[in-house]
């Protein structure tokens, strides 16, 4: 079953084109990582998706609410972790608050946070954060989770940390789709992976079709890439 | 007259000087909230006049505004409102003073918050006012509470303006008192009576903000 399909999607800003007739669909459960370089056009897709960038032309439908993670991780910094995972489950969604309680104890549990509950988002480390962002995305209970660029605010030791507990949550059977520049963890977490370039999708496919792909920006983006990242 | 009965003329009138201060304070602290919204607003011609409003505001002296609300129903429209008027002229012209500074305030609050504050409150489903209320504005409070501080503690300087339309604050009383006793000393009392009072609204912003410190940004 999709989760969300999205149909031939543009978007411009003053005149320059930065996606061309996007089609995407998202199974129930499914881990899509987008890459490709700078300016291709990854983050605008996930801003049209949820509605953050207003489209020119195409259509966006979900089958059940949506989450998203942010580079900067904007945690509420007036609230405690316990409450930016609780306040909109119980102020948006009119969830009983004991049951939320719960959940969100077993989410910051499963984020390896659950002595930093009572903390505020400056007594945190970026790593921390963005692991308590990724507890709040989830407690409401989402069919599908957008991160995008979720590790780029993070020294490398922080990355792995993160990126380890978004690789936790695949038996959550959540669907994911994940804008990122760490190609060893696209490979290992994604089912599919979409190259984007210049707008529009050039390449996609399992992590091991794109990843030895004939496709010659593919090939030339993941050549340039493979004395750093890989 | 005695150094005693010149502190009660003073007491008495100081508490016309809380008066004025504490409705001014309750009055254009959520007008300027309002001003802020519209000057913010996407409607051209309602920012355009918030924008007007604001620059005339502080751009005349607040003397002048006090005698056009007070005498402005007069010689606009021949309505007499006799005396009773005084005070609420005075209770008019302060707020709406003081709103276009709070509005300024509350305006570059508003628009320091980062844009992701805005965008993460969307993406939870938070609605337009509760992310307002919920989110941008108690940040917005620690943020200007500052600049609010010291807008406060201007008012209530300012509140012997009031002499202007002749009531009976503690500085008209003061300046009365002066000239009929031949005496600076009334005037240095009332001096000593603002400085105490400014001396515990400052302390009380000061706990205030001491109160707020339990998080950063």
């Amino acid at each position: 079953m999709k989760v969300l399909e999205i149909k031939n999607l543009a978007k411009s800003f003053e005149g320059m084109e930065v996606l061309n007739d996007i089609s995407l669909s998202v199974e129930d459960g499914e881990i899509i990582s987008v890459i490709g370089p700078s300016g291709s056009g990854k983050t605008t897709l996930l801003r049209c998706a949820c509605g953050l960038e207003t489209p020119d032309s195409g259509e966006i439908n979900f089958d059940g609410t949506f989450g998203m993670v942010f580079q900067q991780f904007n945690l509420f910094p007036h609230w405690s972790v316990l409450k930016n995972i609780m306040d909109a489950p119980i102020h948006v969604q009119k969830r009983d608050s004991k049951e939320v309680e719960k959940q969100a104890r077993e989410l910051l549990n499963k984020m390896g946070l659950s002595d930093r509950a009572d903390a505020y988002p400056y007594q945190l480390s970026g790593g921390q954060q963005q692991r308590v962002a990724i507890a709040r995305a989830l407690c409401l209970n989402p069919k599908i989770l957008f991160f995008d660029e979720p590790t780029s605010a993070l020294d490398p030791e922080l990355t792995q940390e993160v990126l380890k507990v978004i690789k936790s949550l695949k038996d959550l059977n959540i669907a994911m789709v994940i804008v990122t520049h760490e190609m060893a963890f696209a490979r290992d977490v994604s089912d599919r992976i979409i190259f984007m370039a210049g707008g529009i999708i050039v390449d996609e496919g399992t992590p091991d079709k794109v990843m030895n792909s004939d496709n010659e920006r593919t090939k030339a983006f993941l050549g340039k890439l493979a004395g750093e990242n890989i | 007259m005695a150094f005693g009965d010149i502190l009660m003329q003073l007491a008495a009138g100081f508490t016309v000087t809380l008066k004025i201060f504490f409705i001014t304070v309750v009055l254009s602290l959520p007008l300027g909230l309002l001003v802020a919204l519209g000057r913010m607003s996407k409607n051209r011609i309602l920012s355009g006049i918030v924008s007007i409003y604001i620059s005339i505001m502080r751009g005349t002296p607040l003397m002048l505004q006090l005698i056009c609300v007070y005498f402005g129903p007069y010689y606009l429209f021949r309505v007499s409102l006799g005396t009773s008027y005084r005070m609420l002229a005075i209770y008019i012209a302060f707020a709406v003073n003081y709103a276009a500074y709070f509005g300024e305030i509350f305006r570059s609050g508003i628009q320091s918050m980062p844009k992701g504050q805005y965008e993460a409150a969307h993406i939870l489903g938070y609605s337009r006012s509760q992310t307002f209320m919920r989110i941008i504005l108690p940040q917005v409070i620690k943020r200007i509470l500052p600049s609010v501080s010291n807008e406060v503690i201007t008012l209530v300087k300012d509140t012997s303006f009031a002499f202007t339309l002749s009531v009976m604050e503690m500085f008209t009383m003061a300046k009365a008192l002066a000239a009929s006793q031949t005496s600076m000393m009334p005037l240095f009392v009332a001096g000593v009576f603002y400085y105490i009072f400014n001396f515990i609204v400052a302390k009380a912003f000061d706990i205030f903000e001491a109160k707020l410190n339990y998080y950063r940004f």
